[in-house]
């Protein structure tokens, strides 16, 4: 028994000291946003809880950047991706699931062929497509945020998670559905899109994750300060107030905010592990 | 019964997803190919084709060779830890001890928070009058140029990606040590082992698939760096944390150099897609059952 409680121990000050690994930096963040002007943020030895304690620099990076503009920007680029992943991604598995159709395998392998593609090294002609296709900021915002959507619209990972969640419904439910009089796109609608409600969830949950912190395409395609997500608005945070640490640090922060209260609200489905398929690789 | 579905209803239901995977990957897929057979040096809207001397050319520039080093140099640096110390985590986790959510929760954080804001974070850590200098003064050493030392860039650079990093193959871990039966755990235990033989003769062997399949997503994400470059550094100094996205996107983006960056981009292509191939053909057949 004692030797069960001491082994936990170490377990505990390991674990302990991961987590504050872990969330130290922004800790540190946190501090020197809340730091006054006359508070040197460079003292030796560095102060943790600011002496000269004030908002004022949430207050002023507020007041020069649209935080919510950006808010508004990653909340349509990323509502936008998960409506289109979760629509075509269903539509695609479906009949992968159920259906018997001439090029079925050929289907199969050319979705599972995309995994292998990373987005970094097409995105030059994906670039050049999306040129070609007049879906950038400088035509209208509109196709701005088309631009934005699309290249990530449906990926392999969503249309197998699908695929899966529809293997995984008794196809009694479909002959039921078809005996009482339902044509093909009602089963799919009413019948069968209700029972893989929890994938669909799982789905757009990651979709959403990943959409938000996305910041290499953005940074590619936008132009406009106003079409900016919230990634590459907190970048630009660093050429807008160059040294001003305090500035920098308060708007990173003021940034987090929203992606941290969805991943607190939605912890369970991230850390439980049973997801762990449904992520990016 | 599948009569009833018609027979177009299957190509209806795949079109639109089809027709964004045929834009948005296949098309650029072979683009790709072809564009790094281009020269737009001279002329961005006049491409000429210049056969094989893309490729000529990068074999022959040593900054694709420092930036392929780099790469490789971010793969077993990050690899290997990303491996083992997550699970090392999920073993010390997944004892009955308390708090566990809380400690999940805190050590996932760094997945879900931007990794420009991470980065950013990590700058000020890495300051020249920060907080690690200050920790490096006390031990009575010379202060630091964690991102400004062409010889320190780069690993302080990998630190970010490993500290984002294992929060995330930690609840993949987890996920995988609930499958090793506790029978075996219960033998150890009377037979008086201890946690390091217990862990090294039951779980490893048991989650050894879960140790490769973590291997080669870390590989493949380690191939894809580019926003804490971006953020932190912008590959320098002198091209010292300089990698293969990041040369791609700036021979792209900023010399507009297409054609030589397309090549660049096959190269990485071809590294990525085997890593992809092997962990699909070895570790993933049940999630696709192929």
């Amino acid at each position: 028994m004692k030797r069960i409680k001491f082994k936990n121990l170490y377990a505990h000050i390991i674990l302990i000291a991961v987590s504050l690994l872990s969330i130290f930096p922004f800790i540190w963040l946190i501090s020197t946003s809340l730091k006054g002007n006359s508070e040197n943020i460079f003292a030796y030895p560095p102060q943790i809880t600011p002496q000269d304690f004030t908002w004022a620099n949430y207050s002023g990076v507020w007041d020069k950047v649209d935080f919510i503009g950006y808010f508004i920007n990653s909340m349509i680029v990323a509502g936008g991706t998960v409506i289109l992943n979760l629509i075509l991604s269903a539509m695609a598995g479906y009949p992968l699931a159920r259906m018997e159709f001439r090029g079925k395998k050929i289907t199969f392998f050319a979705v599972l062929a995309t995994i292998m593609i990373p987005f970094q090294a097409i995105m030059l002609p994906v670039y050049l497509i999306t040129l070609k296709l007049h879906l950038v900021d400088s035509v209208n915002n509109f196709a701005g945020f088309v631009g934005l959507i699309m290249p990530f619209a449906v990926n392999a990972f969503g249309i197998f998670l699908m695929r899966q969640a529809f293997l995984g419904v008794p196809k009694e439910m479909e002959e039921a559905a078809i005996v009482d009089g339902c044509n093909v796109w009602q089963v799919f609608w009413k019948v069968l899109m209700p029972m893989v409600k929890p994938s669909l969830a799982v789905l757009a949950i990651f979709t959403f994750i990943g959409s938000w912190g996305e910041f290499l395409w953005p940074s590619i395609v936008l132009t406009k300060e106003s079409m900016y997500t919230l990634p590459v608005g907190v970048n630009n945070l660093q050429g807008m107030f160059s040294s001003n640490w305090r500035f920098i640090a308060a708007g990173s922060i003021l940034s987090t905010i929203p992606i941290l209260v969805f991943f607190l609200c939605m912890q369970r489905y991230f850390i439980s592990g049973e997801n762990e398929g449904a992520v990016k690789g | 019964m599948f009569k009833y579905y018609g027979k177009y209803a299957s190509y209806l239901f795949i079109l639109p997803a089809a027709v964004v995977l045929v834009i948005f990957f296949f098309i650029p897929f072979f683009q790709t190919f072809l564009l790094s057979f281009l020269d737009y040096s001279n002329n961005i809207y006049q491409a000429k084709f210049i056969g094989l001397e893309n490729y000529i050319n990068l074999f022959h520039n040593p900054v694709f060779y420092k930036v392929m080093w780099n790469t490789f140099v971010y793969l077993f640096v990050a690899v290997p830890i990303l491996a083992i110390f997550p699970l090392f985590l999920a073993i010390l986790i997944n004892q009955k001890i308390r708090g566990v959510t809380l400690y999940k929760i805190l050590i996932y954080l760094p997945v879900i928070v931007s990794i420009v804001v991470a980065a950013i974070a990590f700058k000020w850590l890495y300051a020249d009058q920060g907080i690690l200098n200050y920790l490096v003064s006390r031990l009575n050493l010379e202060p630091v140029g964690w991102l400004t030392d062409p010889s320190f860039a780069l690993y302080s650079v990998i630190i970010v990606t490993i500290w984002k990093g294992i929060g995330y193959y930690m609840i993949i871990y987890l996920a995988a040590l609930m499958s090793v039966p506790k029978e075996l755990y219960e033998a150890c235990d009377i037979d008086g082992a201890n946690f390091l033989t217990k862990h090294l003769t039951v779980t490893i062997p048991h989650i050894m698939p879960t140790i490769a399949l973590v291997t080669t997503i870390s590989a493949i994400s380690a191939m894809k760096v580019f926003a804490e470059i971006y953020v932190m550094t912008k590959g320098g100094p002198l091209n010292s944390s300089k990698t293969i996205v990041y040369y791609i996107y700036e021979r792209a983006f900023e010399n507009l150099d297409l054609g030589y960056a397309s090549a660049m981009a096959v190269v990485l292509l071809i590294i990525v897609m085997v890593f992809s191939l092997i962990n699909i053909l070895c570790f993933e057949r049940n999630k696709y059952q192929i």
